[in-house]
């Protein structure tokens, strides 16, 4: 067996735009819940409780898409473990034959997965799910906001969106995707909480210093 | 100002033109005074300057009448009911007088062939210069059987008319969006005029009914200005459907301070709080109804006491329903299914299915390893 060393694997714009994205889809999720069935919190028509809920949710709303737009850029600028290819392993045999050997580690079909230094293949193509998902909300929630200002540049963007799907069925999108996104939550927290266990490559900690434990080839 | 008071210098050009507007309406008993405030009415619609009024007055006074036809296909007669029972008879009447409705089937005294013919020589003599009015859907399933009239199919008729027509208003939610007769299952394969008649130029006036004062203003700003009114991307006049009924409304600051009516007659709809829980869709549809009001500024459902249905967006009735609620169903699951209750289903469904995952993998042994592998 090989020695472990520890390994830099993500990238400081990866573990920025990561946990931006955590913090900005937990403040989005609640605001976005408040927004969607608000409770009678304002004493008095002076009050301005939704009118902060909203602020709150817009703006963390842009700090999102750059966010998301800083890393969908990131993965044509920056280490393997940061590319677009980590996220599409399906486009090689490889890939897939790596999908098929963590599928059925997952489901108890065999005893050792690989166990890859960044993400692992089954994580990188549900992370290309996910980043599809932030698009779709970052496109209906953004045409949503638009129409506070009819005519307007964003308006005049988006505007086709509306045409197409009606601005109820996007709303009932961005409020479905965000269920997902939830789901999805769940799941990784859980993933990696058992990578951690499992793997022993300390993959918690690596998303805050970016160093993993990894055993040398020998 | 001194203008002069129903003088009947106008020039008699024309058929169907004898005398001015204004000598019309006096012979009507309808006063100078009351059609001033009539123009000044809508320069307010139009959000022009007051001090268009006058010059409205002289377009209207100066026009030569132009024809109208007025069709109805698949539609309830609402918007036809809207506009001759304004409850001030003198907006409806100037409509009238300013316009030659050659055909409108509720009102003309024709019947028949005589009625058609009617429509016919309009289409024929007039054609590129008359204005078709259409309130109604249009059938396009089993070519268009299921609506015709005098024999002909509603969508035959609407390719002639709104086809030679220099434009086409179309009245209500039906005629612009296909309306209640659009919605799921839509049996009959309803569609808005524009979508019928593709190469028609066509003002949608949606609304459910539209609001008389939207399509005079429409008419009146023709007159005046010799061409159709701006419209947004959804063909319907900026004036009228620029800006959105939630950023307009009178309730609006409870809103914004988080006082919501959560039960019809509670403390708070008594207090008139917002009535955005109850399911109003006036964050969500365009129209001048907090400013412009129906029933001649009498009223709109949000100042009584109901939120907005959302009737003048396309897609209404089913993109708005359950009116109630603010969000639609879930397509494909129980007409109770709420999006909230699904997604919180899949919220706890994912964590127990970890959670049985995790409880496995803890007892599991042997499948770990020490640190991840080079590559």
């Amino acid at each position: 067996m090989g020695h472990l060393y520890e390994k830099y694997v993500w990238e400081i714009p990866v573990r920025a735009t990561h946990w931006v994205n955590v913090l900005s889809i937990a403040v989005l999720t609640l605001t976005g819940i408040y927004i969607g069935s608000p409770a009678t919190l304002g004493a008095t028509p002076s009050d301005f409780v939704m009118g902060w809920v909203r602020f709150v949710h817009f703006t963390a709303a842009y700090l999102f898409a750059v966010s998301v737009a800083s890393r969908i850029y990131w993965a044509f600028r920056g280490n393997r473990y940061a590319s677009w290819r980590e996220f599409f392993p399906i486009l090689t045999p490889a890939g897939r034959r790596n999908m098929l050997a963590t599928f059925r580690y997952y489901t108890f079909l065999c005893k050792k997965g690989p166990q890859p230094v960044g993400h692992n293949a089954l994580a990188g193509t549900t992370y290309a799910l996910v980043f599809v998902l932030y698009l779709v909300m970052i496109v209906t929630g953004f045409t949503l906001y638009a129409e506070h200002a009819p005519q307007g540049t964003m308006h005049k963007l988006t505007g086709w969106l509306l045409v197409l799907f009606s601005n109820q069925t996007l709303r009932l999108t961005h409020h479905c995707v965000m269920w997902l996104l939830i789901g999805f939550a769940i799941h990784h927290v859980y993933s990696a909480w058992l990578m951690d266990v499992k793997e022993r490559g300390g993959v918690m900690s690596s998303m805050f210093s970016g160093y993993k434990a990894v055993r040398t080839k020998d | 100002m001194a203008r002069k008071q129903g003088s009947d210098t106008e020039a008699a050009d024309g058929l169907e033109f004898q005398d001015s507007v204004s000598t019309l309406l006096e012979r009507r008993g309808v006063t100078r005074r009351e059609f001033m405030k009539f123009c000044t009415a809508m320069s307010a619609a139009l959000a022009l300057p007051p001090a268009f009024a006058p010059r409205i007055a002289r377009a209207l006074d100066e026009v030569k009448r132009p024809t109208l036809v007025w069709l109805e296909f698949q539609s309830c007669t609402g918007d036809t009911e809207a506009l001759l029972r304004a409850s001030n008879p003198t907006v409806a009447e100037i409509v009238l007088d300013i316009l030659s409705i050659d055909y409108a089937e509720t009102i003309m005294a024709a019947a028949g062939h005589l009625a058609e013919a009617n429509l016919d020589k309009v289409v024929k003599e007039e054609k590129g210069s008359y204005i078709a009015v259409v309130e109604g859907s249009i059938p396009m399933k089993e070519d268009g059987i299921y609506c015709c009239i005098a024999g002909r199919t509603a969508l035959d008729r609407a390719r002639e008319v709104c086809g030679g027509a220099f434009a086409t208003l179309a009245v209500g939610t039906c005629a612009s969006y296909g309306g209640i007769p659009a919605a799921a299952p839509n049996p009959t394969g309803a569609v808005g005029v524009k979508v019928a008649v593709p190469s028609a130029t066509v003002v949608n006036l949606p609304g459910c009914p539209l609001n008389a004062d939207n399509l005079t203003a429409t008419v009146v700003h023709f007159l005046l200005f010799k061409k159709l009114p701006a419209t947004d991307g959804l063909g319907r006049p900026l004036f009228a459907y620029g800006k959105r009924i939630h950023d307009n409304c009178e309730r609006r600051p409870h809103f914004d301070a988080g006082q919501y009516v959560e039960a019809w007659g509670d403390q708070a709809h008594r207090h008139g709080h917002c009535l955005y829980k109850m399911g109003c869709k006036g964050p969500e549809t365009f129209h001048n109804c907090p400013t412009q009001r129906y029933n001649d500024k009498t009223s709109w459902p949000v100042a009584a006491g109901h939120g907005c249905a959302g009737c003048s967006q396309p897609m209404f009735w089913d993109s708005m329903t359950p009116l109630y609620k603010r969000l639609p169903n879930v397509p494909g699951f129980g007409i109770e299914a709420t999006a909230d209750k699904i997604g919180l289903g899949l919220a706890v469904g994912t964590a127990a299915a970890f959670g049985v995952h995790g409880v496995l993998s803890a007892f599991r042994r042997g499948d770990d390893s020490e640190g991840a592998k080079e590559d």
